[in-house]
């Protein structure tokens, strides 16, 4: 038996590896029952990352998680085509076609073509300190009402970025939305905890409670100025928290101000 | 005469061309290396060197991309219990981004029908919402967690991948003509036939506040569900 090219059953065959994943047939039945989704693009005869196992022996799992069983494995000298990814799981297929998920910390002992180490990108300081777009949604607080947000920001240079925010506050006496597009301006990127100000400009609706108060809907221009600080997590992760001070223009004779605490999980790319 | 001023002219025609045969023009080939080495297998007269220029296109050594499956969309089917007002069908949209093997994100709106209260059932003719009102839609943003991760059997030949999640976030809900700020927490069970379907089972709780029926309480709107999603 040829052990550098061979997957090695873990459990003898009357187990669970024998056992053949879901049909395709019934999978095709049961994807017809969900409307509107979309069939994953055809496996197109496509080149795979190839790896070589230069541990002893490669564990594969059968799911993308520590929890689930190693069934198989990849001796040292076998290779394997790397498929997809899913979160830190890696997807792989071995000369014999058994499939299975190795972790990220497995995959880190393969070895490429020439000789040199794994390594992947899942995310880190440098791309949190310099990067193109970040998103990212907030629960808070607007003017005493509940608020739900999300924003997209495209960045400039690594301290300047343009931000589109999106919101709604839910309140005891009245709803809305508000639309905000603005500047963003991060003092010290690379510090792991930044501080940061924005300026811009946007519009509130108010829809007034039904119930309670019988009002017309109204529309206002607004500017907000802000602060806030982000802290880098992990990976594409970071935390944003912000205060933002709102100035609505109204049509009444004076204008009013609104305070926005927000606290959100954003990501970069 | 004729014939020799013809002979005349056709001289002068040719005697150029002659002279042509030995210009190399640009759509001649120029004449190959190898064709002017000596045919005696000596080798070539060092004293005459020839420069190579080689010029080699390198190719670029393109990295097969690793695709990132992370996304998970699909759709949902099931009943939904409107506090005071039954128990009617629901159905939705369901997003999820899978950060790590044990947390994600997951949005999801979905939609149902009011129907009557006991009162309103009671009294025939009464009505408290019109019907514009009586429709019940909600969003959600939760993050999940998976737990007790597994393989569930099917017969003798199939095994699927399984996993237990919990839910739990926030969102909005719009019924009876206003909108209500909403916590959301519930549990799912999650079957994978293949590695890019899988089919949950789940139960979610929408509590929200209403004053709808004369004094505020907090309400829970109990759905549970059937679902199909595709990661991609």
């Amino acid at each position: 038996m040829a052990h550098s090219t061979s997957t090695i059953p873990l459990i003898p065959p009357s187990r669970s590896t024998d056992r053949r994943r879901f049909g395709a047939g019934w999978s095709l039945a049961l994807l017809l029952c969900v409307a509107g989704l979309l069939a994953p693009v055809a496996q197109a005869a496509k080149e795979y990352l190839q790896l070589f196992v230069a541990e002893p022996y490669l564990e594969l799992h059968i799911g993308p998680g520590r929890g689930y069983a190693v069934t198989q494995v990849v001796p040292r000298g076998g290779s394997v085509d790397v498929l997809y990814r899913r979160t830190e799981w890696f997807r792989v297929r071995s000369e014999r076609g058994v499939e299975g998920w190795v972790s990220q910390a497995d995959m880190a002992l393969t070895t490429r073509a020439d000789g040199s180490l794994f390594t992947f990108d899942f995310g880190n300081r440098a791309g949190y300190q310099s990067h193109h777009w970040e998103s990212g949604v907030f629960a808070g607080d607007f003017g005493g009402a509940t608020l739900l947000s999300a924003y997209l920001a495209r960045s400039l240079t690594d301290q300047l970025g343009v931000e589109f925010t999106a919101s709604q506050f839910l309140g005891n006496a009245s709803n809305g939305y508000t639309l905000d597009l603005g500047l963003s301006h991060v003092f010290a990127p690379e510090w792991r905890l930044s501080p940061f100000v924005t300026l811009g400009t946007g519009m509130i609706h108010v829809q007034p409670k039904v119930t309670l108060v019988q009002q017309a809907d109204r529309t206002d221009q607004t500017a907000y100025v802000g602060a806030g600080l982000r802290y880098y997590w992990t990976r594409r992760f970071f935390v944003r928290a912000e205060y933002r001070s709102h100035l609505v223009f109204t049509s009444r004779n004076a204008n009013e101000e609104i305070d926005e605490w927000k606290l959100g999980l954003a990501f970069f790319y | 005469m004729e014939t020799r001023s013809r002979v005349l002219l056709l001289t002068l025609l040719l005697a150029p061309l002659t002279g042509c045969a030995s210009l190399h023009w640009p759509w001649q080939h120029k004449p190959v290396a190898a064709a002017e080495a000596p045919q005696d297998g000596s080798e070539p007269v060092a004293a005459t060197p020839r420069i190579i220029d080689p010029q080699v296109a390198r190719r670029t050594i393109k990295v097969p991309k690793i695709d990132a499956k992370n996304v998970e969309f699909g759709s949902y089917y099931g009943a939904l219990s409107i506090e005071d007002f039954g128990s009617n069908p629901v159905y939705g949209l369901r997003a999820a981004y899978h950060v790590t093997e044990d947390f994600y994100f997951e949005a999801n709106v979905g939609r149902s029908t009011a129907g009557k209260t006991s009162f309103e059932t009671l009294n025939g003719s009464l009505q408290l919402l019109k019907p514009d009102e009586r429709r019940f839609s909600y969003y959600n943003l939760s993050l999940g967690y998976n737990f007790l991760p597994g393989e569930v059997y099917l017969g003798r030949n199939r095994a699927m991948n399984s996993a237990l999640y919990l839910l739990g976030g926030i969102g909005s809900t719009k019924f009876a003509g206003d909108q209500h700020f909403t916590v959301n927490f519930g549990a799912g069970y999650r079957v994978l036939p293949t590695d890019w379907l899988a089919i949950h089972l789940d139960m979610q709780d929408l509590v929200f506040q209403s004053d709808l029926l004369g004094k505020n309480k907090l309400t829970n709107n109990l759905g549970a569900h059937l679902g199909a999603t595709v990661f991609f």
